[in-house]
């Protein structure tokens, strides 16, 4: 059953023929869950290894002008707080682009090629990324978004799965970028994902999008996983997802991203700044923000969802946060959730108070991440 | 004698005492059930009241009550364990009885045949 005025990602035949349950996001119809249901698809990323189709996602490829790679690496840094000069061929950075109120506009992941980076951005966000690169470096740089597909293969089987079809992946190490050839078709891998384990993210030319998920999924070790799980999955690892836990008005700083902040921009660094916002952001830095994200731990079993009060007592009457993200965490059994709050409450051991049906639920303050990354370093 | 909601709830009754559900196609609806909260045995509620909620893994879902009745036991069992729910959604997993004001009211509820017809 087609959605009307929805896109639909290269693999869509597939979801339905698979049986998927649909869903309308960021404009595409995408698949929420497969018949495992979104809890055992869950258990099954963790436990061996799932299939994501993240085809709706931007990969924008910046090449300068020049033709030179190191320039649009020079580029970029003018929009992001992030060290791309630093960002050898070959590897992957975390990255946001700043607005100046020291807002996030978007995080991504940039890829180094040696002559051009590649983008990859939020869904949500993708036009509004090209249109702040084309407006910001377009005499410079060219711009273009590319027409493939994307898969996320993650979990502690996903090297094992993808060396059936790549068997040089199991030289890569977290956050390497490589060209390799797949089923015939060229294909971009990156060691990198949005689950906590190790895995994937595997850009494809189109036309061959189905088969690869096809001879993937074929493996009893993988399984198709939707958007529900991968919701889940993301948020016992502590990721934020743009737009709910962070967006225009949340700093790097105060959203805990400061760790993707290389010392080169910050005071006293060789290229300082020059970033929007780079006062603001760089403030914070040396003097603090006045409200931090933090992981939250509901008490008993009920799920606290985005958007929920959180107050400083029970029976407190000025709001002082609100929760940004939550959801049951089949890895614990037990409601998490991601909210910001004030400083001096934005310490692990605290408790504050979430508003739930018109009842006052204590929240434990946890450490964020929920969950050990699984990524395979060195 | 079993009858059903618009709501996709199911109920049996027993003398006076209806235990009420949520049916198998109510839970295929909502996906894995991660959460229940049940009424306060003793509660006096009205037909359409809220009765109960129900969290899958997305969303949040009120169970209401199909008839005017006091609540008299509830399944203490789905709060332990709420995966019983999409288990065995018209056995195990019940959720409350309800003495009935009016046990005669059940007739104004779907049979099976018209709660299959709804469901197609």
């Amino acid at each position: 059953m087609d959605r009307p005025n929805l896109k639909t990602t290269p693999l869509h035949a597939l979801h339905v023929e698979l049986g998927a349950r649909m869903t309308a996001f960021a404009g595409y119809d995408m698949p929420v869950q497969y018949s495992l249901g979104v809890l055992k698809e869950h258990l099954h990323a963790r436990a061996a290894a799932g299939l994501f189709d993240i085809s709706h996602m931007g990969q924008i490829a910046l090449r300068a002008k020049s033709g030179d790679g190191r320039d649009a690496s020079r580029a970029l840094e003018r929009l992001v707080a992030v060290d791309m000069i630093g960002l050898a061929p070959g590897r992957l950075r975390y990255a946001f682009f700043t607005n100046v109120l020291g807002g996030i506009h978007d995080d991504l992941m940039v890829g180094n090629w040696g002559d051009h980076l590649v983008l990859v951005v939020n869904a949500a966000r993708k036009e509004a990324d090209e249109a702040h690169l084309r407006a910001q470096l377009g005499d410079e740089c060219d711009v273009e978004q590319l027409d493939r597909a994307l898969i996320a293969l993650q979990g502690p089987e996903a090297e094992a799965a993808l060396a059936l079809l790549a068997p040089e992946c199991t030289s890569m190490r977290f956050m390497d970028a490589r060209t390799l050839t797949l089923m015939g078709a060229e294909c971009i891998v990156m060691r990198s994902g949005y689950t906590g384990e190790d895995g994937f993210e595997i850009s494809i030319p189109a036309d061959f999008a189905g088969e690869i998920a096809e001879e993937l999924i074929a493996n009893p070790c993988v399984a198709p996983i939707g958007l529900g799980a991968r919701d889940s999955l993301r948020l016992e690892a502590g990721l934020c997802l743009y737009g709910s836990d962070i967006d225009e008005s949340t700093t790097p700083v105060e959203a805990g991203l400061s760790w993707a902040m290389q010392k080169v921009r910050r005071r006293r660094g060789a290229r300082e700044g020059n970033f929007p916002g780079a006062e603001i952001i760089l403030g914070q830095l040396e003097h603090g923000a006045l409200r931090y994200r933090v992981g939250l731990r509901p008490e008993g079993r009920a799920p606290v969802r985005a958007s929920a009060p959180i107050f400083a007592a029970e029976d407190a009457g000025v709001q002082i946060g609100k929760v940004t993200s939550g959801c049951f965490g089949p890895s614990f059994n037990a409601p998490i959730a991601m909210g910001y709050l004030p400083t001096a409450l934005a310490v692990p051991g605290t408790t504050v108070f979430a508003e739930l049906r018109g009842k006052r639920l204590p929240v434990g303050v946890a450490p964020l991440p929920f969950i050990e990354s699984k990524y395979k370093r060195g | 004698m079993l009858k059903y909601t618009e709501d996709h709830e199911w109920l049996k009754l027993d003398g006076d005492i209806a235990t009420v559900g949520i049916t198998a196609h109510a839970t295929e609806l909502l996906g894995d059930i991660v959460f229940v909260q049940l009424p306060e045995v003793g509660a006096k509620l009205a037909k359409g009241d809220g009765a109960a909620v129900v969290e899958s893994v997305k969303a949040a879902s009120d169970v209401f009550s199909p008839l005017a009745g006091e609540v008299v036991e509830v399944n203490e069992a789905i709060v332990d364990d709420p995966a019983v729910v999409n288990a065995d959604p018209q056995g195990a997993g019940w959720f409350f009885k309800l003495r009935l004001e009016d046990a005669k009211s059940m007739d104004g509820l779907m049979d099976e045949a018209a709660y299959k017809t709804l469901t197609q």
